[in-house]
């Protein structure tokens, strides 16, 4: 297997270069969208020590995007902030379900936002990147390989926090409980789009990026599982549509469009 | 005259000694542990320093820092600092006297055994006690956490644990 130490060497190889810029783009954007939504409960979260938590697991979570967008950086792909903030949705390559909004409203008038989904959406997606984190911390791509591995180090403290909000919603149970439910099971009929690796996903195991997605699927299902029981007797769905092959909602649009009023305010200023 | 480059990296050393973390005043990059390699070439200088958190909005910050103070020495026109992943960093590079200097702060150093996923507490930074119980993992910044004493009765912030995860 050939091993890359740097941007360099990565760049002299069209394919496998094409190959990684792909898996790097689904890691920030991925991170990059779930931290926006994130950020949109700023002030409204349950209590005020969950505003302080969820308020730093977004910024740091945002900081890994910037991270990822930095090695896009090294790989000639242009400046990070232009990467994250100038892209449009048809070049975006993260997970549709990750874009969906927090609930009805909209944050400056009146947002009724469901906190079962963000409970749901996070913790369903903290265990997905602690996989795809664990499978890259092998990749043939050195700098990757330490972007995982350093990413990990810091990761398990979020998914720890919304492991305790699924348990205790759970454990709870009554309405609780239902409104937890019904949001697995409505993740489980559009996140396949997030396991998944998407077209270039054969290209990415062949130069030894990245394990194949269905051990990422296997290794998922298997965590949740474990934490929630068994969730749904139908197959893993991407209702929603393919993300990870430019296929994104409205919501997405409208998610870009209020980032970049925020951006375009200010364009030199370091976020 | 020329000076010998061991010379003018250890004065380069004593420099970073005295560059504060912006989010810790009193602490140093260098007794946080961040300081990874100190290169000298001619009048130039090279710092590899090591990130504590990823986004540590303070990261620019302190490179700027780190530039301005090490470029006030008469050995060195231009230093150049640069950020590696390379070498993850751990809660273990705090020296003991960035252990004390943080104590100063109110904040209490990292626990000394951690394991990733399970519940740590520290001692009390003010009055040393031992019973204290945890209010938030996530605090002010990414690297702390807010702890309450329940003898002197103080909310205090800790340093995270922060250990290289093996991956199985
Ligand atoms: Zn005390």
């Amino acid at each position: 297997m050939t091993h890359f130490e740097n941007a360099e060497q990565a760049k002299r190889d069209p394919l496998y270069k094409e190959a990684l810029t792909e898996l790097l783009y689904q890691f920030a954007d991925d991170d990059f969208i779930l931290a926006f939504r994130g950020s949109e409960w700023l002030g409204l979260a349950p209590h005020i020590e969950e505003d302080v938590a969820f308020s730093s697991i977004t910024q740091n979570t945002m900081g890994h995007a910037t991270f990822f967008y930095q090695l896009l950086e090294e790989l000639g792909e242009g400046d990070a902030d232009v990467l994250a903030h100038e892209r449009g949705p048809e070049s975006r390559k993260s997970a549709v379900y990750l874009e969906k909004e927090n609930g009805d409203g909209h944050y400056l008038d009146e947002p009724f936002y469901d906190w079962a989904l963000t409970v749901v959406r996070h913790y369903f997606y903290e265990e997905f990147k602690q996989v795809k984190l664990e499978l890259a911390t092998r990749s043939s791509y050195q700098p990757l390989a330490d972007a995982a591995q350093k990413v990990l180090m810091e990761q398990p403290y979020h998914l720890a926090h919304w492991k305790m909000w699924v348990k205790q919603l759970l454990a709870a149970g009554g309405e609780a409980e239902e409104r937890l439910r019904a949001r697995m099971v409505e993740a489980w009929g559009e996140f396949k789009d997030v396991l998944e690796l998407g077209p270039k996903a054969k290209q990415m195991a062949d130069a030894h990026l990245i394990a194949g997605e269905d051990v990422i699927e296997t290794q998922w299902v298997e965590r949740v599982e474990t934490t929630v029981g068994k969730i749904s007797k139908q197959q893993l769905g991407k209702k929603q549509g393919s993300g990870r092959s430019g296929e994104h909602t409205g919501e997405l649009t409208i998610a870009l469009k209020t980032l970049s009023e925020v951006y375009d305010t200010d364009r030199t200023a370091i976020w | 005259m020329k000076v010998p480059i061991e010379e003018t990296n250890k004065k380069i050393y004593n420099v970073l000694k005295h560059v504060d973390d912006p989010e810790l005043p009193g602490v140093s990059v260098f007794d946080l542990g961040m300081v990874h390699k100190v290169e000298v070439s001619g009048k130039g200088a090279f710092i590899t320093m090591i990130p504590t958190f990823t986004g540590c909005p303070a990261l620019d910050i302190i490179a700027k820092d780190v530039k301005v103070a090490v470029e006030k020495l008469a050995e060195i026109d231009c230093c150049k600092v640069e950020f590696s992943y390379r070498q993850p960093w751990t809660t273990d590079a705090i020296t003991e006297k960035g252990k004390e200097q943080l104590k100063k702060h109110g904040v209490s150093p990292p626990p000394e055994h951690y394991t990733p996923g399970e519940e740590w507490s520290v001692d009390c930074p003010f009055c040393k006690s031992p019973f204290t119980s945890m209010e938030n993992v996530f605090g002010p910044t990414a690297c702390r956490s807010i702890l309450y004493c329940k003898t002197c009765k103080n909310p205090f912030e800790a340093m995270k644990p922060v250990v290289k995860y093996l991956v199985n």
